[in-house]
This record gives C-alpha cells, structure tokens and sequence, in this order.
C-alpha cells in the first residue's frame, strides 16, 4: 500500500445469502483528496460504503487504512463503533440520521464523545467538575461553533436539528461526522434533495475540507454536476463490479459507464458513441 | 356578520351528527350493560343459578350514556375542533414552563417544611416519605428509560436487590445502615450490569418482556432461597438507621436523651423522611449532572438514534450497560431505605405491580423530566391516597384520570427537553421531536 493512499480496498466481496452485492472489488482511495463512488441504482455502492464504516462485516476480501503516520489498520477485523472511534472513518447516512431532539450544537458535542469522556476522567472527573474536564467541554464547543460556522447554521445553534429544513440537515451531518476529526470522511449521497443552490454550497463546503483541512473524502453521489466538479477520482460500480475508474474525464468518456448508465449493451453503446462522434 | 353565519351553520350540520353520534354510543351501551348489569346472577342456598332483571337499570345507563355523549359533543362544539395539543394553548404551554422554572424551587422548599408543618400528622409525615421514595424511584428509572430510551418492566428487581442487601448484611454481620447503602447500590448496579448484558441486543417489546421476566426471576429466587433470604416469611427486625451512629430510641444513648429533649416516635419519622429527601436529591443532583456530562449526551443520543451513534464511534454496549447500572444503583438506594424504614420485607414488596407503578410515574411524569417524575409521584401516590375514601372505586377513578391526563398531555405532564448545552439560549425542546427510543 504506498504512502498517499489513504484506503485500499482489495477484492471485496459481499454477499447476502445467494445474492452477490459486491464481487472482487478493488479501489483506492488517494491521500487529502476526493474519491468518488458512481453506478446506477442497486450497483452495490451502498453496500461497498456499509462494508468500509464496519456496518457489514464484508465476505471476503480486504480493506485497509492508512493513517498519515503510516499506521495500516485492517478495516474489515474492527466492527461497528471501533472504525468511526480507532480507524477515525465518519459517515454520513443516505437517510439523514442526526439526533432530531438534540440541539444542533449538542448534536456536534455527541460527534466528539469519545475526546469528551477520556476529558470527565470516563465521567468521574465530570461528575465532581473537575478543570481538566471544564476546559476540555470549552474546548469541544469552541470546535462546534467553528463547525456550525463553517456550515452556515451559527445562528441555528441552539434549535433542535429535527426543526432545520432538509439541506440544513445535510450540512449539518456534515459537520457532525467533521467533529469527530475523521481521517477518512464518508459521505453517502450528500447531495441527494437538495437544489442547485444547495448543491453548490456543498462542494464548496467539501472542496474547503479538501484543501484547508486536508481530510480525505469518499462520496457516492448521483448528482454528476457535484461529483464531476469536485472529485479528484472516480469509481464507477455496476451490479457490484467495478466496470471502470479513473479522472472524471476519463470516465465520462467511458463507453462502459455511458452504457451502464443508459442501461444498453456494450456493443449497442459504443455504437451510440460513434454515431455521436 | 360573518361569524354568526358560521356559527348557526355548524350547529345546523351538527344535529343529525350529534343524534348518530349520541345513538351509537348509546347503542354500545346498551351491548355491554345489558348482561353486564341488565341480568344479575348468583349462586343460590342449593348452589343452583338464580337470577333477576335490572333493566331499570339498564335503561338510566343507556340514557346517561346518551345524554352524556350529547353534552360531550356540545361541549367539543363550543370549544372548537380541538385536537388534544390545542386544549392547552402554546401560549399556557410556554407559560408553564415558565412557572416550571419557579415550581421547581417552591416545591421543595415545601417539601423541607413538610415535617414542620405536619409535626404531629403522623399520617400525612408517612404518606410523604412513601410519595419521597416513589419520587426516587421515579428519577432512578429515568435514567434507564427516560434518557436512554431502554423499556425496562423489571426495575423492582434492584429495588428488592437493595433491600435484601441492606436487609441480610445488617441482620446477619450487623453492619451499620450507614455502610450498608453504598454496599446495596452497588450490588443493584451489579446486578443492573449482569442484567444489562444478555438484553444489550434486544429492542423495544422484546427488551421489555425480558426485563419483566428478570424482575420475576428475582423475586422468585428471594422466594425460594430459603436459607437466605427465610423465602415467603421475609426478613424482619431490620435495624434503623442510626444518626450517624446514635440511636433515635428512648435508651439513654439516644439522640433525644443527649440533646435533653422529651423522646418522640416522631422523631424517627422525621428523621426517615430527611433521609428519602436527601438520597432522593442525590439522585436528582447526579442525574442532572450527567446528562451535562458526555455520557448523559450519549444516554440520549442513544435513545434517538442508535445507529447514528455507533458512527460516531460511540461504544453502544457500555452506554447501554451504564444506564442500567446507575438506574439500578438508584433502585438499591431507595430498596435500603424501604428495609429500614419498614423493619421487615417480604417478596411480596416487590411484585411487578411496583415495577408498573414506576415506570406509569415516569411516562406520566414526561420521559426525561425530573420535575414532571416528581410531579408524577406526587400525583399517582398522594392522588391514590386522596382517593381511599372511594375504596374500590378508587382504581377506577385513578384510571379514568391517567386515560385523560394521557389525552391531554401524551407525552406526560412535561413532555418538552431542556438542552444539555447552549451557545446563547436554552430553548426547550418540543415533545413531538424528542424520541421515545427503540429500547
């Protein structure tokens, strides 16, 4: 595994009783930049992200991270909550899952659970009001406030995130999954429902978590405006292999993916193609 | 000249609705009482059936109802169509939790008082220290199902952990009440963690049914562990606690004795009833703190999104377990107190009628709310004691007032959630976003 990638993924299969979801696939994921995910509905994407977040447990096959002081940690050994809380990988849900009857701020205060309870001394320190934990609780909320900041929604701070209106809570996942200062962020279709407006403000919102904080990004994403503007790689699934990969040029190019996309054979789309041409 | 217009129309409409409506009802009335009050059966001197008609009876019951459904939809009329939100304004709703913020205060101000107010109310002094640990009970279990959002039916099982512990320990090695009740809360815990394990998996109905089944399990293991625990007979003579090592009897070493004052039984209870309040603040004071505290955040987040939590890298399995344990430790708190106050316990304290009742204060009280726990308690011990005039009438009374209490505020008495942490100001959070849980 060289040094600038961030996730190996090597011949992961999945299968759920006979139905094979993903089958030997193999992707990497580069070092502070944004790969994306792209197949049409039912390509297994969702299921390649559930394997990597440790929601699945994968069939086969590898999945290997990489911290930047070269420190490999084998994804698919950890489960569950150890991934988000060891491997440092945040996600995202296609389904938004905040904590709809929490404050947006006490939503990022839960993102930073684990920095907080090693802070209260697991909870004992906390209890009596130690400093140590006062100014570590300070510390947590400055990171909140800048997040809340960054996403646009500091004068929504103390509303509870179940109020906010769809895009709002997109972001604001966002941010939540940010707080817990992820290596790796996964992002499950951010842009799905949201307007053109909003769309735009998110891969700005992405871009600057690229460039300023240099998180690794991997997104699955249909909206291609989004994904074409800001990815830096693309890996394009269908039925659960992976048909084609590389620059977003290259791969909008790809008579596989046109064809994966339109839903015809190879031969048929190719000669799509050179009519076109 | 608009709304007269309206007005007449509505009741113009609502007349053939309101006979149908009325009749129907009637109707069922007249189903149900019909054998249930029209034929009156008894077994005569030979053991043969006799029996007789009340349809007199029957009659004024099917008219009450008639009427009574009338007067029902009138009354619905004149108030407008109201769903069960609008009976109480927003406007009333703001303004109590306004008045919340002084109620808290008052009430315990009172509550200091109560012993001096009742000096020589024998009566009232204990019907407060039965509602005192019902309200610890309350806020014991809040913290397993109204912040976690774990159903637990078996609370009683650390209740009678914690009184069987101080129980045992002070009858058998006489050890003082003072040492025995931090020994019974964490051997509650204990017992919270060991039951916590198995259910970690289980969910909503399935979590339930299991922890009712371990509140049984324990009360039968008391039952049958007959060396130990003496099974169906109980434990008695139970210590008292002491004050602070001095006795509170009428010997020479005793507390009125060496202050100089005329012993007093009524000292005993008062001193009973400084101690539930105190173990019962205890309770609130650290509730409260931990829901400040990153694991009471995790309580809740857990009980509105588990799965959300898990990807946040929240370790689910020890959240979960240290809900139950400091729910438990609270219920082995409160179980030493009962031993103690009582001087003698029985498996028959702790059936699952008790587990009900708690759990019935901390749904009625709103899922979360200390103030509305208390309230609860209040409400549900002292409403059942107000009632005992009425004798078997009493469980109806008290069923009709939580079918309508649970009308009006479905989501108990105070449903909203006061944020743990804020930027520039607390905004109380409605009920109708805050989740009950999956279990």
């Amino acid at each position: 595994m060289s040094r600038d990638q961030i996730l190996e993924v090597d011949r992961l299969t999945m299968r759920f009783g006979g139905i094979v979801a993903v089958q030997d696939l193999s992707f990497a994921a580069e070092r502070k930049k944004i790969t994306a995910l792209i197949g049409p509905n039912g390509a297994g994407k969702t299921t390649v992200f559930n394997c990597i977040t440790g929601f699945y447990k994968p069939s086969g096959g590898a999945i290997r991270l990489s911290h930047d002081d070269g420190k490999v940690i084998a994804l698919e050994r950890l489960n569950d909550f150890r991934i988000a809380k060891q491997a440092k990988v945040a996600r995202t849900f296609q389904n938004i899952r905040l904590f709809p009857g929490m404050t947006a701020l006490e939503n990022l205060m839960v993102a930073q659970h684990n920095a907080l309870m090693r802070a209260s001394g697991f909870t004992l320190l906390g209890l009596v009001g130690a400093p140590v934990y006062r100014d570590a609780e300070k510390r947590a909320i400055d990171l909140a406030t800048d997040w809340l900041k960054r996403v646009n929604l500091l004068d929504r701070a103390d509303d509870a995130a179940g109020n906010f209106a769809y895009g709002d809570q997109r972001r604001l996942e966002i941010a939540r999954a940010m707080c817990t200062e992820p290596a790796l962020l996964c992002l499950d279709e951010p842009a799905a429902g949201l307007n053109a407006r909003e769309s735009a403000a998110l891969s700005e919102l992405l871009l600057s978590i690229r460039n300023e904080l240099g998180t690794s990004i991997l997104l699955i994403e249909h909206d291609m405006s989004v994904v074409m503007e800001i990815s830096d790689h693309i890996v394009v699934m269908d039925h659960g292999v992976k048909i084609s990969e590389g620059s977003p040029r290259e791969v909008r190019d790809d008579p596989k993916v046109i064809a994966a996309y339109l839903g015809t054979d190879e031969e048929e789309a190719a000669a799509v193609m050179e009519s076109g041409s | 000249m608009k709304t007269p217009s309206i007005n007449t129309a509505k009741t113009a409409s609502g007349i053939p609705a309101l006979l149908k409506t009325a009749c129907f009802n009637a109707l069922i009335a007249l189903v149900l009482f019909s054998l249930m009050v029209g034929v009156r059966t008894e077994a005569g001197s030979d053991g043969q059936l006799t029996y007789w008609t009340r349809f007199g009876e029957v009659a004024s019951l099917v008219a009450a109802v008639f009427g009574g459904s009338i007067v029902l939809e009138l009354l619905k009329q004149w108030i407008g169509p109201t769903g069960a939100e609008k009976l109480v304004p927003p406007a009333v709703q703001s303004g109590m939790s306004f008045l919340g913020r002084y109620l808290a205060p008052a009430l315990l101000i009172f509550t200091l008082l109560v012993p001096v107010i009742f000096y020589d109310q024998r009566y009232i002094l204990d019907l407060a220290i039965l509602v005192l640990t019902y309200v610890m009970l309350g806020w014991g279990l809040n913290v397993v199902v109204g912040l976690a959002g774990l159903l637990d039916l078996g609370y009683v099982a650390f209740y009678a952990v914690g009184a069987y512990s101080y129980a045992l320990l002070a009858t058998n090695f006489g050890w003082s009440f003072w040492i025995c009740l931090p020994l019974a809360g964490v051997l509650a815990a204990f017992w919270g963690v060991l039951l916590g394990f198995p259910v970690l998996r289980l969910r909503g109905d399935y979590l339930a049914i299991v922890t009712l089944a371990f509140g049984e399990i324990i009360r039968l293991v008391i039952i049958n562990w007959q060396d130990l625990t003496g099974g169906p007979n109980g434990v008695s003579s139970i210590p008292r606690p002491s004050f602070f090592g001095i006795p509170l009897d009428n010997s020479d070493n005793g507390l009125a004795a060496r202050l100089g004052i005329e012993y007093s039984p009524t000292h005993r209870i008062v001193f009973l009833f400084y101690l539930i309040l105190a173990l019962a603040l205890l309770t609130n004071w650290v509730t409260i703190r931990l829901r400040r505290l990153p694991i009471g955040r995790a309580w809740e987040a857990l009980r509105e999104d588990e799965v959300a939590c898990r990807a946040l890298g929240i370790n689910t399995t020890t959240t979960k377990l240290t809900a139950f344990a400091t729910g438990a430790m609270f219920g082995g708190f409160a179980g030493a107190f009962f031993a103690t106050r009582q001087g003698f316990i029985s498996p028959e304290s702790f059936t699952f009628q008790e587990s009900a009742l708690v759990l019935a204060i901390v749904v009625l009280g709103g899922m979360g709310s200390q103030l509305g726990v208390a309230l609860a308690a209040l409400a549900m011990i002292g409403g059942f004691e107000l009632f005992r005039s009425l004798e078997s009438y009493r469980m109806l009374v008290f069923g009709m007032a939580m079918v309508l209490i649970m009308i009006w505020r479905p989501r108990g008495l105070i449903g909203h959630r006061a944020p743990t942490v804020y930027l520039t100001k607390a905004h109380a959070i409605s009920s109708d976003l805050v989740k009950e849980g999956h279990g």
